[in-house]
């Protein structure tokens, strides 16, 4: 029987409700939004402009991350090493700053450090086929040691010349008001959504979580492919390191410890899939964000701060089952 | 003119012959079953003339110029394309889009050429229908059956001018049914003028679709004669050695 062009439009109608359903994002969204509700209702703390300020600016860091992590994450991969990452970036600009450079030659030196982590990674796991767990658990060790040794294990609070130019960059406001992290993670959020869906680099990253045999065999460079998405996600952790150096004025060496694990949790929360081929660039976002509104809310309610990880922990096992039950529905 | 032609390929991996002295010649749009035991080196012979072995001796000719292969991707630039056991399908991705993998159309300039999904969904509609698979392009290929599965894989081979398609096992595990499907998408390539080699176990689909029967047994062709001038019987026989060679 012939194709007629019916049959797609038809069919593309029917499922985008149905889509839309069937899609973990959608249902975090839905929890997002509701807990914000329930707490501007709850506390009088909560939807004033000032606590909403400090929750988008405190969701960025680990979103930032989170973008680049999904990359990682969708090819099948994990990386381990972000937050010691976030550290050494933070600790390099901080030195380079502090012994009289301009910011655009610590930003620069920053970059780099985490670009030339990310490719130490990536080459160890695509050419030399070493786990990634192992790999970026041994380059967690390393770059926090390197910040250590960068700095001496001092905390750095003074970045000369360029001081205020720095501390403008990640602690103000220029556009509405809207804390400028928030400002780089929307762009960098569109950039990252936009590279999935429209380019082939994106469509090779899916192809390499969903089959990476399959995609070696129809010619796709998978292990040059590999190596760039590590980077990716090595230069997410500089730029969130950057921009993090900037609003605290402060970088000490436990700068990022356990982020990694947050970061996970976001992208995994958001409905990339850690077996590999699924992900998005909004899921990393408002995984972020549920996980920021869960530890606000806890905070306004008055609940021991010892109780997060539990309620984080939950929100990850929660997101994991809703995924498993529209498995076996489907599989029955 | 023959389409592919091997003159006395051999290949041995160090004491080891896997392939011994065979020759033979392909012709535009023929379907040619390759059957053999397991071990028999039909896949070591299929391996070089897709470009993942280089022969030990002998020769290859594609429409009368040498052929020598040193990689895949260059038996894929010389119009052969293989369709894999597995299928080498992505699940998570949509039919098109494994269709195109590795091959995706873009459009727009230099640096800034997108993905041009309207082109591609079209493209393999336009190839699914071809194939007369009721197979749509934007379903994934997680939902789909075996038949729809093979169609993709087949659809695959047909985006450039192949001028042969070489089949591993397609029909080794699907349902009776979609046997039936699989054999009518090689009739579809055939009719296009594209010669198949089918690489099979399953007696009864080379009997139903080949033009020819090529019968391997111990590195060794011992047999080559058309399907009309065969019989299941005798092929068993050949491929089991209770018969030598024809």
């Amino acid at each position: 029987m012939a194709l007629t062009i019916d049959q797609p439009i038809e069919q593309k109608q029917q499922s985008l409700p149905a889509r839309l359903f069937a899609s973990q994002t959608f249902w975090v969204v839905i929890a997002v939004i509701l807990a914000c509700l329930f707490l501007s209702f709850a506390t009088d703390a909560f939807a004033t402009s000032k606590n909403l300020y400090n929750i988008t600016r405190n969701i960025t860091f680990v979103a930032i991350i989170a973008l680049g992590m999904t990359f990682v994450i969708i090819t099948g991969g994990i990386d381990l090493s972000v937050g010691s990452v976030l550290c050494l970036s933070s600790m390099v600009l901080a030195v380079t700053m502090h012994a009289g450079y301009s910011i655009e030659v610590g930003i620069l030196a920053s970059i780099a450090t985490a670009l030339a982590i990310g490719a130490f990674n990536g080459i160890l796991i695509a050419y030399l086929g070493f786990p990634p767990f192992v790999v970026t658990l041994g380059m967690l060790s390393i770059a926090r040691s390197l910040a250590m040794v960068a700095s001496n294990n001092t905390v750095v609070f003074q970045f000369g010349p360029d001081h205020a130019k720095l501390l403008a960059l990640g602690g103000g406001a220029w556009v509405f008001g809207i804390a400028n992290p928030v400002l780089y993670m929307i762009l960098l959020a569109l950039i990252t959504g936009f590279i999935l869906r429209w380019t082939k680099f994106g469509r090779h990253i899916f192809a390499i979580g969903g089959n990476e045999h399959a995609a070696t065999l129809t010619g796709v460079p998978v292990r040059q492919i590999k190596v760039a998405v590590y980077m990716i996600s090595a230069l997410s952790a500089g730029i969130a390191g950057i921009v993090q150096t900037g609003w605290l004025g402060a970088v000490t060496t436990n700068l990022g410890t356990g982020m990694e694990l947050q970061v996970i949790a976001a992208t995994v929360i958001g409905g990339a899939n850690l077996a590999g081929g699924v992900g998005t660039a909004f899921g990393a976002i408002v995984g972020a964000a549920l996980i920021e509104v869960i530890r606000n809310s806890l905070g306004l309610l008055g609940i021991n701060a010892f109780w997060q990880g539990v309620f984080i922990g939950g929100a990850i096992l929660l997101a994991v089952l809703f995924d498993r039950i529209r498995n076996f529905r489907r599989s029955e | 003119m023959a389409v592919l032609e091997l003159t006395n390929i051999s290949k041995h991996f160090g004491a080891i012959q896997a392939v011994n002295d065979v020759s033979l010649s392909i012709e535009p749009g023929q379907v040619v079953g390759l059957m053999g035991d397991n071990g028999a080196g039909k896949s070591t012979l299929v391996k070089m003339i897709a470009g993942n072995f280089r022969p030990s001796h002998g020769a290859m000719q594609m429409d009368g110029k040498e052929l020598i292969l040193h990689k895949p991707a260059e038996a894929r630039q010389h119009g052969i394309e293989i369709v894999h056991q597995d299928l080498a399908l992505c699940n998570n991705l949509t039919a098109a889009a494994n269709v195109f993998l590795g091959r995706e159309l873009r459009r727009g300039m230099g640096p800034f050429r997108i993905l041009d999904y309207a082109s591609m969904y079209k493209r393999a509609g336009q190839l699914f229908a071809e194939l007369k698979s009721e197979t749509r392009p934007r379903d994934l290929v997680k939902q789909m059956s075996g038949g729809q599965r093979q169609a993709v894989a087949i659809a695959r081979t047909m985006l450039s001018q192949a001028k042969i398609v070489l089949m591993d096992e397609p029909t080794a595990a699907i349902s009776v049914r979609q046997v039936a499907e699989v054999l009518n998408l090689i009739r579809h390539l055939r009719d296009q003028g594209i010669s198949v080699v089918l690489i099979s176990h399953r007696m009864p689909d080379v009997f139903t679709v080949a033009d020819r029967v090529i019968v391997m047994r111990r590195g060794r062709k011992v047999a080559d004669k058309t399907i009309a001038s065969s019989s299941p019987e005798e092929v068993t026989g050949l491929i089991t050695g209770a018969i030598e060679q024809v």
